[in-house]
């Protein structure tokens, strides 16, 4: 099937099976990497992308239903030189360890943030109820959405 | 060159390994393409127990896209067994080959593996194998499999005991059983559960014809091991063989043993000579990587009217699966060794009984017996505190080991290095305010809430030595290495025998560089991960990382600035005694020469130094004299929702003692880290076999992992007690977490149930099985 995104701001053309995952499209045919999987059952959202602005996992949709959309993966969240205040707030917080659940945790949590600049503990982990990390028990994610809300914020 | 401060160790710094992981520009297994690249898909038993009639690939093999079926016909007289290198002494060792042979013993043994032009198509393919398989009756449970007429999962065994431990006569322990007030009986079960690194297991592996050499990247901790396995496995001269762990997504120890899938994948990529690469889904991950724990412990111990607890008599009965991974039948040794925990009991008297069953091979997962052992040993001093009368805490202040015991050997043999528990114990109780939270819980408890607190002072072994206790089937023994190359510049490369997968190594050995020479931290390089790169190491697990590896830099170090002290010396005209180093300069009177200018010096060579060779690097490998026992106390409370049986923790407070750290945010992230794994065994994680052996947890809809919400914000502090068995006095810090954090909370949850006739409780603490327990006492009352 025929298939046109705009995955990280530019419009990409393919033929794709019907059946082939968008996460598989994107790491296999596109060789963005970035965004892993760790389930396949959309439960631990390793694979978290954009599509149209919204959290997504990428894991359980079909490459040809993101068609015509708008699509970020981890790659695109900032521009090449920089990096956005989820992942600064990540680096300085020590939010990750082994870094394969990072990925789609900063996607999350960008999304959080682009709707709620000012989470509370609670709220922030509540928004990453689909997301599963095995490594930091989450105490430094959140330090780490908190880092960048500031700086989203202005305040840091 | 501009100056460029360096880091000093015990700095709180950022990690050097995050730009590439924060921006998905890292690259784990599945990442890696080659050209000419198959995939691999595994056809696996449907079945926990029975004979394989059939297996026929023909359909499979005429697939369009399909390169090769191999089943174990292939295999036969050209590659070994699964490698196994902790067979015990008088152990019932059971062959494992890497396809089934005639046999299925758990569901999803692999029995044929499907290479194909594509990852769709190989998956389709395998679905073609046709197998038959007569079902033979499976066994699960560890204790029916002991029983008379349990089916045996290998009949010519004639037994499903894999190896037995005797307890040897103590004539001391039946004494003070016989003289003791009182004697507490436990049944404890640590259930099975399952490691779940977010990045499952994969391998991608690449035999060139030309040099006749077979690559293999896999998402290992160990990565000189499984070359050595790989290569005694397919029959290949282990300099033909070259074993690369990229970016690993997480181990937790399901990562430390060879996996039948690493060596099939070499002889499939050397059958069919192109790249092939397997990543497990997350099913197989479930059902086929090891998993962890799983034991029934029975305890008795006898204990004074004092409340001291003078002895331990237990057994356990361990879950070995359906084969013996490489140290699955070994784990359940720690927890006899660390029985005594960090109190003074004076005899221990331990049975293990490792068991075969068909389910999958257990193996270490973080903690690796030693969880087993603080679970008892705290759940005997809560039993002991209320048939004394006396507060929990007053139970352990008296048992544990004063500060002046160190070092201490136990009944068991372990010998603790140093530790300061009371120390421990009174921070702790002061930073939780244990008065204060005794008293909330009790007004709590008068308004009729569920409110408990909890508990554990544990200890635990890291950065496990000396070798002589190496068995000659892992080719090596509990040393690590490390090798320093200074070049001209005087920027550095350590490359490091451990296999860092999340730890943060490449910081914090970069800060001991850095540290160490006065050179920027951005000047030094850490490589890890290559066999053919590094020298020869063990690997990352058992805390030993920065005890073992972290020494062996240090090591290194030291006898690069004893050979650039010696040309500083001659550089300066000055006798080596006057040459001193400090600041990241070598001194001797007015004069200074730069770290760096004795790098160059020593490569340059035209002012050449009598005795000595050009270059500036060293190698070392450290042999730990003995093993470091760091220690901790947690706290926590919770409260029980009485209708729902809903489970919150309200608090939780560690303080621990790891001797010196280096970087303490990392620290920070090892002990969180670990402390929410312990929990989520207390709380919610569980791998469940039903009665014919099928697997009821294969994915992470059925599997219950901790998550974000589930937690408070936990509370860290520490006291520092160096180890003197190390120059850098660390004590280990992987798995302490998951030690202490466990116990804890069952002591809490039982705390808070108490009032209501619950008198015992096994993990995992879900809401169902509370508000069972609740239901069931108030029945009884």
């Amino acid at each position: 099937m025929k298939l046109r995104v705009r995955v990280n701001g530019e419009w990409r053309e393919d033929d794709v099976p019907p059946r082939l995952l968008l996460v598989h499209w994107l790491r296999e045919s596109l060789s963005l990497t970035g965004t892993h999987i760790g389930c396949e059952t959309s439960v631990c959202g390793a694979c978290t992308v954009h599509l149209d602005g919204e959290p997504v996992k990428s894991c359980t949709l079909f490459a040809v239903q993101a068609d015509g959309r708008e699509l970020t993966t981890i790659e695109g969240l900032a521009p090449a030189e920089g990096l956005h205040p989820v992942q600064v707030g990540f680096w300085e917080e020590h939010g990750l360890q082994c870094g394969y659940c990072t990925p789609g945790m900063i996607m999350s949590c960008a999304a959080l943030l682009a709707r709620n600049q000012a989470p509370d503990d609670a709220e922030i982990r509540h928004a990453l109820e689909g997301n599963v990390c095995r490594c930091t028990g989450y105490q430094q994610i959140v330090d780490a959405v908190q880092h960048a809300a500031r700086i989203v914020r202005g305040e840091a | 060159m501009k100056a460029v401060k360096p880091v000093m160790i015990g700095e709180r710094i950022k990690r050097r390994e995050d730009p590439r992981l924060i921006r998905g520009l890292a690259s784990y297994t599945d990442d890696l393409k080659l050209h000419g690249m198959l995939h691999a898909a595994f056809v696996r038993s449907d079945h926990a127990a029975g004979r394989i009639l059939e297996v026929d690939a023909a359909r499979a093999r005429q697939r369009d896209g399909v390169v090769g079926v191999f089943t174990y016909d292939d295999l036969r007289g050209r590659v070994g067994r699964s490698p196994c290198t902790a067979i015990l002494p008088g152990m019932n060792d059971a062959p494992h080959p890497l396809l089934a042979d005639g046999f299925v013993r758990y569901v999803g043994q692999p029995i044929a593996v499907v290479v194909a032009r594509e990852r769709y198509l190989a998956r389709d393919a395998a679905l073609d194998v046709d197998v038959e398989i007569d079902p033979l009756p499976a066994v699960v449970d560890p204790e029916r499999a002991l029983e008379a007429g349990a089916p045996l999962v290998y009949p010519e065994l004639g037994t499903n005991v894999c190896w037995h431990q005797q307890p040897e006569p103590n004539p001391e322990l039946e004494r003070l059983f016989v003289e003791a007030a009182g004697v507490v009986k436990l049944r404890l079960l640590n259930q099975r559960v399952a490691p779940v690194p977010m990045e499952g297991r994969a391998v991608l592996a690449h035999f060139e014809e030309g040099p006749g050499k077979l690559t293999v990247w896999t998402s290992t901790q160990t990565p000189h091991g499984v070359k050595q396995q790989i290569a005694i496995c397919l029959g290949l001269p282990e300099i033909r063989v070259r074993v690369i762990a990229p970016e690993v997504g997480g181990g937790f120890g399901c990562k430390i043993p060879a996996y039948p899938e690493e060596c099939l994948l070499g002889f499939v990529s050397r059958s069919l000579r192109r790249p092939v690469k397997w990543a497990e889904t997350r099913t197989e991950n479930l059902m086929n990587t090891t998993h962890g724990r799983g034991h029934v412990e029975y305890v008795e111990a006898a204990y004074g009217a004092d409340g001291t607890v003078l002895a331990l008599r237990g057994k356990s009965i361990v879950e070995v699966g359906g084969y013996a991974s490489m140290l699955g039948a070994a784990i359940p040794t720690f927890t006899h060794l660390l029985a005594c925990g960090p109190y003074g009991i004076r005899a221990v008297s331990w049975e293990i009984v490792d068991v075969y069953t068909n389910t999958m091979a257990t193996e270490a997962y973080r903690g690796a017996g030693r969880p087993e052992a603080a679970y008892i040993a705290e759940r005997v001093m809560d039993e002991v505190a209320l048939r004394t009368g006396l507060d929990r805490v007053e139970v352990r202040r008296r048992n544990l080991l004063p500060a002046d015991a160190f070092p201490y050997t136990t009944p068991t043999g372990a010998v603790y290095d140093s530790g300061n528990y009371a120390a421990t114990l009174g921070k702790a109780l002061a930073r939780f305010d244990y008065a204060a939270a005794c008293r909330e819980r009790d007004a709590a408890r008068a308004q009729g809430r569920l409110v408990g607190i909890g508990l554990a002072t544990f200890t635990e072994i890291c950065g496990l030595g000396p070798s002589t206790g190496a068995s000659a089937l892992s080719r090596h023994g509990t040393w690590e290495s490390a090798e320093v190359r200074v070049e001209p510049t005087g920027n550095v490369t350590v490359l490091t025998g451990v296999s860092p997968h999340g730890q943060g190594q490449e910081t914090a050995f970069a800060q001991m560089v850095s540290d160490a020479f006065g050179i920027g931290i951005d000047d030094v390089s850490v490589v890890h991960g290559d066999t053919d790169v590094v020298p020869h190491g063990v690997g990352t697990f058992g805390s030993r990382g920065l005890v073992v590896g972290g020494t062996a830099l240090r090591m290194a170090t030291d006898k690069i600035l004893v050979k650039a002290r010696r040309i500083a010396a001659h550089l300066l005209k000055l006798p080596e005694e006057r040459v001193s180093f400090e600041d990241g300069s070598f001194r001797g009177g007015e004069i200074a020469l730069g770290f760096r200018d004795v790098a160059m010096a020593a490569h340059l060579w035209n002012d050449p130094v009598p005795g000595e060779e050009p270059g500036l690097e060293a190698v070392a490998r450290f042999e730990p004299p003995g093993t470091t026992f760091p220690f901790g106390v947690h706290f926590c409370r919770v409260e029980v929702d009485p209708d729902t049986g809903e489970l919150e923790i309200q608090r939780f407070v560690s303080v621990d003692d790891v001797g010196n750290v280096i970087n303490p945010l990392l620290a920070d992230g090892q002990r969180l880290g670990g402390i929410v794994q312990g929990l989520g065994q207390a709380l919610c994680e569980e791998v469940r076999y039903d009665e014919s052996g099928q697997l009821l947890t294969a994915t992470l809809m059925d599997y219950a992992m901790p998550r974000a919400a589930m937690f408070p914000r936990i509370e860290l502090d520490s006291t520092c007690t160096p180890t003197p068995l190390n120059p850098l006095g660390a004590k280990g810090i992987g798995e302490l977490g998951t030690i202490g954090s466990t116990p804890c909370l069952v002591s809490a949850v039982l705390d808070a149930l108490r009032p209501l006739g619950v008198t015992h409780l096994d993990m995992p603490l879900t809401p169902h099985r509370l508000w069972q327990a609740m239901r069931a006492a108030e029945a009884r009352s």
